[in-house]
């Protein structure tokens, strides 16, 4: 992409320091425990995803690091600041977010709106090179209530990096986009990564997750409940690999415990599901077990083991409907 | 390069007023509906001729004689009815009174008419009771009264005290109260609902900035809606301005930030468009009715009217009747300027303290 390139010789010299520090924050409304204890750190330059269903305290947890809401207990400390411990109107300058479902004002059109965000900030990118950034040229002179919900999204994006922030906050920047537009979306925020920008991203989607995000927290009740790189998420499953498959006819779901290379199965929808270690070696085992039983396979899936298979494992539930 | 980083208020005025004017609605509950309101009651309360007074006579052998004599008087209208139609029509007030003839008391007593007259009126309505001196009056002078007292009538005309005169600068008070009220109310609370105010907190933007920006956007848009009823009634009524066009304006931009704080305080908490609308009818209704835009306050008891006189839009209206009825320079209407400033200055102060931004 072009654009990366003239950023990548850009300022951002900060070195390993944490663009993120949480200590046992805490926020609880009355008796929901939406923020449970989250002690964390975000590496400057990561792009560090939040995945959970909703309600899972994922925005809650954004917003208390974007000094929108005030946490009951813990620290929080951005880029070496702590709100209310000096200028937060200031320090925002240096921030920048993007919240889950903001309509911006409908009347006033894109270049408009990305002129007054512009204005806010003491230093940032000039409106022409974040319409750019946004991919918006085409839509530059259109009023905000005419555009699709994937260039509003995108508008929301390029009021997020019309200052240049060092770090930016994205609330599930793409639900409710479909594919195409999510894939633009998912351009341009790979575009400030490149740049050098640290990202904290939630999301429900899996695809999201792998495809941005260099560190991914699976979050539930307010907790974490595992923290890692996509790939070590997946592989803390210890298999890699996934059959799923309903059997017509007689047969006893204890065989399959017992062929080689599987590592759980489960239940679902009057079918299984079973985690394993290579496809290549229990897939003729179980061919043959079913065989010897004079039973029948039906619907036979195999696949590569997602996000989604870890979080499922880990609270039982399903990440979206759409996941 | 020409997209120049302009100041952040500069550019909250403009997007207030570019959103202003593309929303056609408001376009027309502040610049059509107050002429329309104007024009219709501009024309229901015009001033005829000298009011004529409609007199009812009841059907019966003297009616005709009795409505002789009134014609007598050009400001009397006579009509002879029969005695249920007379009494309808001065319920709903298209007589003023009913002139009906007792015959049991004989002639005699009445000159030639055939009985004692007898005079049936609303006493609490003005034109009855004028109704019934000036009916009084001709008849007894076509019966040969003669007036001992010689008066000669001095007719002048004093401009600035039709009701037009007095209905114009109320309803350029009102309509400054509605659009500042729901101008920014309105605003804020859609922007709060569509966490749009939450954005922008998350921005360095003044929080004093955002609400200044309402504030000014005000200022500008005001000057076309006092202009345009201004204008209209002097073309359309020949309603003057008296007083100093520089101090109409400065009483119109007092009087909006006024109400353009009154709406910022209404919104500053409100979560719901439901509940703001509700706020802002609970705080301009008593307005609508005590502050006098459509007729004086005074005619309310004597011990409401400190409290009537410390609203704001009894202070706007008063500041604008005296310079456009009367004349009067800005130093003569210091205590209603005052009332204005306090209520703007609290308002704003208060706003700010408890806005909420999500």
């Amino acid at each position: 992409m072009e654009i990366v390139k003239e950023e990548i010789s850009g300022r951002r010299t900060t070195s390993g320091a944490a663009a993120v520090r949480c200590i046992g924050v805490r926020k609880y409304f009355q008796s929901v425990h939406a923020v449970d204890g989250i002690d964390r750190e975000v590496r400057t330059g990561d792009c560090f995803g939040l995945l959970g269903p909703n309600g899972a305290g994922k925005t809650t947890l954004v917003e208390v690091l974007e000094g929108l809401t005030r946490a009951d207990r813990g620290i929080v400390e951005l880029l070496g600041y702590r709100w209310g411990s000096g200028n937060d109107r200031k320090f925002r300058d240096r921030i920048a977010v993007q919240l889950q479902e903001t309509q911006l004002a409908d009347k006033l059109t894109v270049e408009e709106t990305l002129r007054l965000f512009r204005s806010f900030f003491s230093r940032g990118r000039s409106v022409d090179e974040v319409i750019r950034l946004g991919e918006l040229e085409e839509k530059r002179k259109e009023r905000v209530y005419r555009l699709s919900g994937g260039t509003k999204q995108r508008l929301a994006l390029a009021c997020a990096l019309v200052s240049d922030p060092e770090l930016l906050f994205l609330d599930e920047p793409t639900t409710g986009l479909d594919p195409q537009a999510r894939a633009r979306v998912w351009d341009v925020v790979e575009g400030f990564k490149l740049s050098g920008g640290t990202v904290m991203l939630t999301t429900h989607y899996m695809e999201e997750a792998a495809r941005l995000c260099d560190r991914v927290a699976i979050m539930d009740h307010g907790k974490f409940l595992a923290i890692g790189t996509p790939s070590e998420l997946v592989a803390s499953l210890g298999a890699r690999e996934i059959i799923e498959f309903r059997i017509l006819g007689e047969f006893d779901a204890w065989v399959l415990q017992g062929l080689p290379g599987v590592k759980t199965v489960e239940g679902k929808n009057e079918g299984y599901v079973m985690k394993v270690v290579s496809i290549d070696n229990t897939l003729p085992a179980l061919l043959a077990a079913v065989e010897k039983r004079n039973a029948r396979l039906h619907h036979l899936v195999t696949r590569q083991a997602t996000l989604e298979d870890v979080f499922m494992s880990m609270t039982g539930g399903k990440l979206s409907d759409e996941g | 390069m020409k997209d120049k980083i302009r100041n952040p208020l500069y550019e909250l005025t403009v997007s207030r007023i570019k959103e202003s004017v593309r929303e056609p609605e408001m376009l027309f509950w502040v610049f059509v509906f107050p002429i329309l309101l104007a024009v219709a009651l501009g024309i229901a309360f015009r001033e005829k001729p000298a009011d004529t007074l409609r007199i009812a006579v009841e059907e019966s052998a003297g009616a005709g004689r009795i409505s002789k004599l009134l014609s007598a008087r050009s400001d009397i209208e006579p009509i002879i009815l029969d005695y249920r139609e007379a009494n309808e029509q001065l319920r709903k007030g298209k007589v003023d009174l009913i002139i009906g003839i007792d015959d049991s008391t004989g002639t005699g007593q009445t000159g030639d008419l055939p009985g004692s007259l007898v005079f049936t009126y609303d006493e609490t309505r003005s034109n009855s009771k004028m109704a019934h001196m000036a009916s009084r009056d001709a008849i007894e002078l076509g019966l040969g009264r003669k007036d001992t007292v010689s008066i000669r009538d001095n007719r002048v005309e004093t401009s600035g005290s039709r009701y037009i005169d007095f209905l114009i600068p109320g309803l350029i008070g009102m309509n400054l109260m509605g659009s500042g009220m729901w101008g920014v109310g309105f605003a804020v609370v859609l922007a709060r609902t569509r966490k749009l105010l939450k954005r922008l907190a998350a921005t360095p933007m003044r929080r004093s900035h955002y609400m200044l920006g309402f504030m000014l956007s005000r200022m500008i848009f005001l000057i076309p809606e006092v202009a345009m009823l201004v204008v209209l009634g002097w073309l359309i009524f020949r309603v003057e301005v008296f007083g100093s066009v520089l101090d109409l304006v400065v009483v119109s931009i007092l009087g909006s930030l006024t109400f353009a704080g009154l709406g910022l305080l209404v919104a500053a908490r409100t979560r719901t468009l439901e509940g703001a609308s509700g706020w802002m009818n609970f705080i301009m209704m008593p307005m609508y009715v005590l502050s006098g835009s459509f007729f004086s306050y005074e005619r309310f008891p004597e011990f409401s009217l400190p409290i009537i006189r410390a609203l704001p839009l009894t202070a706007l209206n008063d500041a604008l009747r005296a310079v456009m009825n009367d004349g009067r320079p800005l130093y003569s209407i210091w205590l209603e300027l005052s009332v204005m400033t306090i209520w703007l200055i609290l308002t704003f102060m208060v706003s700010l303290k408890i806005f909420r931004w999500q």
